[in-house]
């Protein structure tokens, strides 16, 4: 059974905490920050220092990187950038554009790209993104061109 | 020379249900996810800040390469808790753990101040255990 316990300031913790999850479960809704602080019952400044101590960014710098994260994961699924920007809760598709470049480090089309050519090469050739030592042990390279040489 | 580890194995008794505790429990990003068979895939995930290092989760069931005592034995040990797959570290120890207890991951230990530092104990969804140790563990002046 888990043992129940306490260190310092263990409350602080895990209203700190609550707030992190309460933005991961709710990215894409109008969030705002303001009353995740009134929430946790601290002043907004005691609440931004202490979430930025934890987790090494602000509530706001920390939502704009869940977004970014979460539109990244959909344009890897397919969606278009326009739909990516406006399901992780941006309201204009240039400040998606203009933040996802930033953070990512190349335009979201540019992103999404990418990915649609790595998944079909992967679906080509999936042995070719696997290390070999490990298809060869479990016997994936049987029935497939792998191996094949010029010999 | 070696230089770096770039690739290594847990071994996991389901390979859905791992994907859900490594992704959605503990926040590892998905490096690969490649369809093998019918009812095998290539799984690989990292922790958040090391995208170089692969975890691969193992599926164990009876295959080429594990003959049917070896998976049965490999399992049981598995779910007994046997294998320690390795130190996990964490800018918070404290909040970590409230935040993994939250999304109900396990605790075998919660946070413990031991000689050598902080650390917690917890088990993955097979029954692998990690411990997880704030980074500053391992600084020089703790002696580590």
């Amino acid at each position: 059974m888990q043992q129940e316990f306490d260190y310092p300031r263990v409350y602080l913790y895990r209203r700190v905490v609550q707030a992190k999850l309460f933005i991961d479960n709710h990215y894409a809704d109008k969030i705002d920050l303001d009353n995740i602080a009134d929430e946790a019952y601290f002043s907004k400044f005691h609440f931004i220092r202490l979430f930025k101590s934890v987790y090494g960014k602000t509530p706001h710098q920390y939502l704009k990187a869940v977004r970014i994260e979460k539109a990244k994961q959909l344009l890897k699924a397919g969606k278009t950038v326009s739909d990516a920007c406006f399901l992780v809760g941006f309201d204009s598709l240039s400040s998606f554009s203009g933040l996802f470049r930033r953070m990512v480090g190349q335009p979201a089309s540019a992103y999404a790209e990418a990915h649609q050519e790595q998944q079909q090469q992967i679906a080509h050739k999936p042995l070719a993104f696997v290390p070999g030592c490990y298809a060869y042990q479990h016997g994936w390279l049987e029935n497939s061109n792998f191996e094949e040489t010029d010999r | 020379m070696i230089t770096r580890m770039t690739v290594t194995n847990i071994h996991v008794i389901d390979q859905d249900s791992a994907y859900d505790f490594y992704i959605n429990k503990l926040g590892f990003t998905l490096v690969d996810d490649i369809p093998m068979g019918p009812e095998t895939r290539w799984l690989t995930v990292s922790p958040p800040e090391q995208p170089d290092l692969q975890l691969v989760l193992f599926p164990v069931k009876v295959s080429k390469m594990f003959p049917k005592e070896t998976a049965e034995a490999l399992i049981a040990l598995i779910r007994q808790g046997v294998f320690g797959c390795g130190v996990l570290t964490c800018n918070d120890i404290f909040a970590t753990y409230e935040e993994l207890k939250a999304k109900g991951v396990e605790f075998i230990k919660p946070p413990t101040k031991e000689f050598y530092g902080t650390e917690a104990l917890f088990k993955d969804d097979s029954g692998n255990y990690f411990s997880l140790q704030p980074l500053n563990n391992f600084s020089h002046e703790n002696g580590v």
